[in-house]
């Protein structure tokens, strides 16, 4: 029983292992056509409209509605003990650190993740991958460079405006809808929040960002069994990313919390 | 010149290719027949290296590409055009912009002379003034076109045909070949067509090979091809299909 319990285990481990080698793959062969081969500046610029530009009112309204909710939930139970004020805090620490690139992450995965593999997955079975290919252009570089530079740079600036209206939202529902004494609420939320709580945010967008790009690219370099493949892969880019963002969120919380710890030491 | 030796190939459990030999001189025109499924595609696709072969040699001018990296293999895709079954456009640009692709990517900016050369390859393959559609609203007819104005507006030594007559009317398909004719005609391509359409064959090839069952079964001319009294040859010529199933 034990034996076949490790050889029923076999399969699946051999495929992930190889699964992460390919991914790894991927990412060095990014950073060696990013270091080597000339950007595609107009791939690129397209790829911050698709992914930064586009993605902001998804993000803006994730992160406003969220910050209000978590707003009021916490000064529901806050208020019972006469803390109402400090509500501001622990809204801004928690969006700052947790709620905003978490957030951020799982829209971006579900909204530009699945378009991403779609998109390259209908080019890999519609065979025009192998028209760059045999044009001598090498997939990699036309396809992923761009895609991930977008992505690297927009992540942490969408995370960083996802926590800027989570904020505002907290606090407008807090003054106005939930009688909050403002000028309290902003000064202990403005002295508990601090840079390294942004800072690890950014930190996570950053990775978040790498995580979903390269899932997201992988899936649809691998589609195969033409617009079956693709619904397959575009499915798999998003729930692979977003596991993989809230696994790696609790890794990342436990490891930066020893770089950047919160609250005053 | 191309020159393949022993190519083999496996798909899975089958062995596709089973040591295939040919050679191309500079300029001619072969012609790959088989019945479908038996692995032209598969060799076309690892001639220009887009499949990896198990074991063989496959030499584009001089040079074996057999080990090559997909970036070295770069320089030599830069003198083989190839026109894909599908047409493989790139769905998201215009005609012109699919035709100007391989400009743009070899490096050159000067867009007058880009929609100069688009223009004059449009001319070629009988599309002029096609420019700004998009490639959903072409005909399969018009796709191959296009896809052969993109394949050979580097002006390449050597032209692949991946079935470019299948799916296609009798009409269109005396264009298409008429279109491969004047292109070796005009620029001295090499060219390598793949198809099973024997009209085609015949009309367009300095030489046929049939490939059966893995092998290089035929090569000949035309006219040796149409003499040639082995049974299996003439099932195929004859679109017979007892004999080769008993």
């Amino acid at each position: 029983m034990i034996t076949r319990f490790f050889t029923g285990l076999g399969a699946p481990l051999v495929a992930f292992v190889q699964y992460l080698g390919e991914l790894l793959l991927l990412v060095a062969d990014t950073i060696r056509s990013t270091l080597t081969h000339r950007l595609r500046w107009r791939l690129f610029l397209q790829q911050m409209v698709d992914i930064g530009l586009q993605s902001q009112v998804v993000v803006a309204v994730t992160g406003a509605f969220t910050g209000a909710v978590f707003a009021a939930q916490t000064y529901f139970q806050f208020n019972k003990i006469g803390m109402g004020s400090a509500v501001g805090a622990v809204v801004s620490v928690a969006i700052a650190r947790e709620l905003g690139p978490v957030l951020t992450a799982l829209m971006v995965s579900g909204r530009v993740g699945a378009a991403m593999s779609a998109e390259i997955g209908t080019m890999k079975v519609t065979e025009q991958i192998d028209a760059l290919r045999a044009l001598a252009v090498y997939p990699v570089d036309y396809l992923v460079v761009p895609r991930v530079l977008a992505m690297v740079i927009s992540m942490p600036l969408l995370t960083a405006e996802c926590i800027a209206v989570g904020i505002i939202a907290s606090c407008f529902v807090a003054v106005f809808a939930l009688d909050v004494n403002g000028p309290y609420y902003i000064a202990n939320m403005v002295r508990w929040t601090l840079m390294r709580d942004l800072i690890m945010g950014m930190t996570k967008a950053f990775c978040f960002g790498i995580l979903i790009v390269f899932i997201s690219c992988h899936r649809g370099l691998t589609t195969r069994e033409g617009a079956v493949g693709v619904g397959r892969a575009t499915t798999e880019a998003v729930v692979i990313s977003s596991l993989a963002v809230l696994i790696s969120n609790f890794f990342l919380t436990m490891a930066l919390n020893i770089v950047y710890p919160a609250g005053y030491q | 010149m191309i020159g393949v030796r022993n190519l083999r190939k496996r798909l899975g459990t089958q062995e596709v290719l089973r040591g295939v030999d040919l050679r191309v001189n500079r300029g001619e025109t072969l012609v790959i027949i088989g019945r479908s499924g038996v692995g032209k595609s598969v060799l076309l696709k690892n001639i220009i290296g887009l499949m990896r072969p198990d074991a063989g040699e496959i030499w584009i001018d001089d040079q074996n590409i057999i080990g090559m990296s997909e970036r070295q293999l770069g320089g030599v895709r830069e003198k083989v055009g190839i026109l894909f079954q599908s047409g493989a456009l790139f769905d998201s640009m215009t005609v012109e912009d699919n035709i100007a692709f391989p400009l743009l990517e070899a490096g050159m900016r000067d867009v007058e002379a880009i929609r100069g050369r688009v223009n004059e390859v449009l001319e070629v393959v009988e599309l002029e003034g096609e420019n700004a559609k998009m490639p959903e609203s072409l005909s399969g007819g018009m796709r191959k076109r296009v896809g052969l104005a993109r394949a050979i507006i580097r002006r390449p030594s050597c032209v692949l045909y991946d079935e470019p007559t299948s799916g296609l009317d009798p009409v269109v398909s005396d264009s298409i070949n008429r279109l491969i004719r004047r292109l070796q005609h005009r620029f001295g391509m090499t060219s390598i067509v793949v198809t099973h359409d024997m009209k085609s064959a015949v009309h367009v090839g300095d030489h046929i090979a049939y490939l059966h069952e893995g092998r290089i079964y035929f090569y000949g001319t035309p006219a040796e091809l149409e003499r040639c009294d082995d049974i299996i040859i003439q099932d195929f010529l004859q679109g017979r299909s007892e004999s080769t199933n008993q």
